[in-house]
């Protein structure tokens, strides 16, 4: 054990006296840390999601005036007409909010700082320090990232993937001055939280399990959080290359990523760089960035498949072994974003194979998942369904990503609408899924109250009606070749009939918007008023239902449980109840499960 | 139409919300709520997750019914059936599936809903069926890969030949243009340095040392040969574009700083796709909405729209900026006399800049 946890143990039971603001701001209790993160993460998400339905607002009414652009947008809506690079500037911050401020930080932050300690039985993190400075750098970000939305000339506009020359020259776009200069720096810092953040995790899950919390027994949130921080750490630096590089490019004369330039009547000094590296050093963080937003979620979903099926989760060790797996392969396959970027077609062959061979990983999961259900006794919370919402789109987007992945299809539907579908079911909703799953489930746990199941039932079938109306005609637009990224499609007659498409699409996407507005009622209302909890609401395994209700920092009066089993003896004939949690011994002659 | 759509969908929807909720409301006995799910709640839910596989099927069958029509676009180059069977039977896979994992995932969630009183079967390992269902993707995947990389080699590999046009596409903000070897068939050396030479006339940046650009054509409307193999050496001059032309299946970035290629062979003229069936079909139900659009616009005292011709399709697929969306050039595939008619009518880069 190492000295911090020592530490803390010796300290506890005599607690410090607590201000104000060492309790509420910064705390280094990890349970607190988690709440932050939750809440900034929603806010967060409020403007992201804001965001998409002002452009959806656009796509499917191109160029007609609304009184809310004016409200919103002010000068870059004229009239209440969008303005192209207003357009451009929504996507690129949409997209940024969405991948990194909500579904990594408040989805990965929220989660691995409430569950890593509580779960394998720690008093907190390895360091408490450390994982405080991670969330207010994380906070800094955020600031940064919302501040470039008041500059002059608009915030970063150049896609979320901020490609060079475009992101590189203030002549491209408005976009690339000042907003792209703050884009960037909000991203070095965030990628400063993330990497505390994730070492954090990796230290404490290593160092601090109880006794008995054999590797084998985690549950199967620690194995995601765990895998997710490895792969940060080994993704996360080469992306604040990428940025720094970029910086150096805009800022002091390099010619990293631009050769030949002639923009605005005058060109450019830049001679032998190679807008291609940067994009082989972006999604070397891109894409093991999608596993990294997907991988806690799908954690999330194992641990609560099998409490709320009262059953096992099905192949336990085929679960962590997909973990691996996914988290290997995700960082050889960066490639397959880069099929007609101008690279050798031999590499786009190789980056095809390990593409499709993440494939097997993922359709073991999602057959684990299916057997879990079978012949369980399925307790439908708001929390379960959700979970199976995302099993649900983590199939049917999955699934397009074996044409996606395969360079000869990509030559058609690469940057289609055809991509905005795959990625937003296959990450996006199922991410989110993840998110809204754990809120509902460890709200409890973290606020000490239970949220309104009606409305949680409400939001869960209203969102996932929509998620499937807003994406599934997506495939369709985006097989007809329309382009994603157009600010509107009417300068192609020959996409005229994909219109009312559109409108539909934006009618879905409405509606969803409306339904989050009752997940955000249901959340703070449930902060204040919801019923008051029991320990362990769910009947759950886990050690963190074992902690008392009311939070202090240590976690547990007393000694910390030790763990005899793993985490999922559901309905485990020989016992009455239809759980045994961790820390209960095993009964004599009772057989424990190998793995 | 449309706005009667829209109505209908947000009344029932509102109406369903209304209604779920109504449910659970009444379907909830005043006892002590514990804001935990239970029987009627399991009830309720598993059969609302049954309702929802076959909103899945209904919205699956609906898009095939009302948008399948604009799949795929007609292909009009020599690779382009080759990639369509691929993706068709990439596709027919993925629905098999779909339909599967998603009838078996969506039945069992209303199959085993939870009961008071039931007990869920402690079933957490299967070696057996592990193997099976990671052999089975595996196998398939493997067919896919193979038949993928085949057609990505066929596809990717431009050798140069004699036979072959050699046509250069120059993307810039936010427009494309297209110079043609001439003669010699070599292009001539370009950088953008050149671009400001005789007073602008140099639209791509030609070398004017270089004697093989002196033939050289530049043009703003791409012409091609039908049945005549066109080897596209891509530049761009300022950021990143995509030569997206979605009938050839064609696509490739344009990248300041070195040149692209993709290669493909022209196989259906204009005229002979103007005379398919399908686009006869698909122009007329455009013009038709434009004739109904251009009433309304009529109405508000603004000019109607043109009537839609079909054309091939050149645009940018890579952001690029505010006209990113309007960034397009005609390709007309033309028989080679027509081609070459074309051809002769045209400067060339000697003459421009004499």
């Amino acid at each position: 054990m190492s000295t911090a946890a020592a530490h803390i143990e010796e300290d506890h039971g005599h607690h410090h006296k607590e201000t104000f603001v060492t309790k509420y701001v910064f705390s280094q209790d990890h349970k607190m840390i988690s709440k932050q993160y939750l809440i900034t993460g929603l806010f967060m998400g409020i403007i992201g999601i804001a965001m998409s339905l002002l452009f959806r607002l656009q796509l499917a009414w191109p160029e007609q005036s609304f009184g809310v652009f004016e409200v919103l947008l002010g000068k870059w809506a004229p009239e209440g007409v969008m303005d192209p690079n207003v357009y451009l500037a929504l996507v690129t911050i949409h997209g940024t909010i969405m991948v990194f401020f909500v579904l990594t930080a408040g989805l990965s932050g929220t989660f691995s700082n409430l569950l890593i300690p509580l779960q394998i039985g720690a008093r907190d993190m390895a360091s408490g320090l450390l994982n405080m400075i991670s969330f207010w750098l994380f906070f800094l970000s955020s600031v940064i990232m919302v501040l470039s939305l008041f500059v002059e000339a608009g915030p970063a506009a150049a896609g979320w993937t901020i490609y060079p020359p475009l992101s590189a020259l203030p002549q491209a776009q408005p976009g690339s001055g000042m907003g792209m200069t703050l884009w960037l720096v909000s991203m070095a810092i965030f990628i400063a939280s993330s990497l505390l953040g994730s070492l954090n995790y990796i230290v404490t899950v290593i160092n601090l399990r109880t006794k008995g919390m054999s590797m084998t027994r985690l549950p199967l949130t620690i194995w995601a959080f765990f895998v997710t921080a490895i792969i940060g750490v080994v993704s996360f630096p080469v992306l604040l290359s990428a940025a720094l590089l970029l910086i150096m490019d805009r800022s002091f004369g390099t010619s990293f990523f631009l050769s030949d330039i002639f923009i605005q009547g005058e060109v450019l000094h830049y001679q032998g760089g190679s807008p291609v590296l940067y994009e082989h050093l972006f999604w070397f963080l891109g894409h093991p960035e999608v596993y990294i937003v997907l991988l806690p979620a799908l954690g999330i979903t194992s641990e609560i498949i099998a409490t709320h099926a009262r059953k096992p989760i099905f192949g336990y060790r085929a679960m962590v072994a997909s973990i691996l797996a996914i988290a290997f392969l995700s960082t050889i396959v960066w490639g397959h974003h880069m099929f007609i970027s101008g690279m050798n077609p031999f590499l786009g062959s190789v980056f095809t194979f390990t593409t499709l061979l993440i494939a097997i990983p993922s359709a073991v999961k999602a057959f684990n998942y299916i057997t879990t259900l079978w012949k369980g006794n399925l307790q439908l919370n708001p929390a379960m369904l959700f979970s199976i919402g995302l099993v649900s789109t983590f199939i049917t987007g999955g699934l397009t990503g074996i044409i996606l992945g395969d360079s000869t299809l990509d030559i058609n539907v690469h940057d289609t609408y055809f991509v905005v579908a795959h990625f937003h079911l296959v990450m996006g909703i199922s991410a989110l899924y993840g998110l809204f799953a754990g809120v509902y489930h460890w709200f409890p746990k973290m606020f000490g109250r239970m949220m309104n199941k009606n409305l949680g039932y409400i939001h869960f079938w209203v969102t996932a009606v929509c998620a499937y109306g807003v994406f599934f005609p997506m495939h369709f637009i985006g097989m007809a070749g329309l382009p994603r990224r157009y600010y509107t499609n009417t300068a192609f007659p020959y996409f005229d009939d994909l219109a009312d498409i559109n409108v539909l699409i934006t009618v879905f996407a409405l509606i969803a918007g409306a339904a989050q507005l009752v997940f955000l009622y249901n959340f703070i209302h449930s902060m204040f008023y919801g019923k008051e909890t029991e320990q362990n609401p769910w009947r759950s395994n886990t050690l963190e239902w074992t902690a008392p209700i009311e939070h202090f920092h240590g976690n547990w009066e007393g000694e910390i449980p030790h763990v005899h089993r793993w985490a999922y003896d559901y309905s485990k004939p020989g016992h009455e109840e239809d759980f045994v949690p961790q820390h209960i011994p095993l009964k004599k002659g009772e057989e424990e499960l190998q793995h | 139409m449309n706005i009667f759509l829209i109505l209908t969908v947000l009344v029932l929807i509102a109406i369903a919300i209304w209604q779920i909720t109504k449910i659970f409301e009444l379907s909830q006995p005043k006892k002590v709520n514990t804001q935990v799910a239970d029987d009627s709640d399991n009830n309720l839910n598993g059969k609302l997750m049954f309702a929802f596989l076959i909103f899945i099927y209904g919205i699956t069958i609906f898009s095939f019914w009302a948008y399948g029509d604009v799949l795929l676009p007609q292909a009009a180059s020599e690779h382009g059936s080759e990639y369509d069977t691929l993706m068709w039977i990439s596709f027919g896979i993925i629905f098999f599936v779909q339909t599967i994992t998603q009838a078996l995932l969506h039945y069992f969630s209303y199959k085993y809903r939870g009961e008071k009183g039931k007990k869920a079967l402690f079933y957490a390992d299967n070696d057996k069926l592990e193997m099976i269902w990671t052999i089975i993707p595996v196998i398939t995947l493997a067919g896919l890969i193979l038949y993928g990389l085949y057609t990505w080699t066929d596809i990717m590999t431009v050798e140069e030949n004699e036979e072959a046009l050699v046509v250069e596409l120059y993307a810039q903000q936010f427009n494309w243009k297209a110079r043609y070897a001439g003669e010699d068939g070599v292009l001539g050396d370009a950088n953008v340095r050149f671009l400001q030479d005789f007073d602008g006339r140099n639209l791509v940046g030609i070398d004017a040392t270089d004697p093989n650009g002196f033939d050289d054509v530049v043009v703003q409307e791409l012409h091609l040969p039908v049945g005549r193999e066109v080897i596209f050496k891509m530049r761009s001059q300022d950021v990143l574009h995509s030569a997206y032309m979605p009938h050839f299946r064609a696509q490739m970035n344009c990248v300041p700083g070195m040149i692209t290629e993709f290669a493909f062979t022209p196989n259906k003229t204009t005229e002979e796709m103007r005379q398919d069936e399908d686009i006869v079909a698909k122009v007329k139900k455009i013009n038709k909405l434009r004739v109904e659009k251009s009433k309304e616009l009529i109405a508000q005292g603004d000019t109607a729209l043109d009537p839609y011709e079909f054309d091939f399709l050149l645009l940018c697929n890579k952001i690029c900026g505010a006209s990113h969306y309007n960034m397009q050039m005609k390709i007309i595939v033309e028989t080679e006399k027509e081609f070459e008619e074309w051809m002769s009518s045209q400067q060339t880069f000697a003459e421009v800049i004499q």
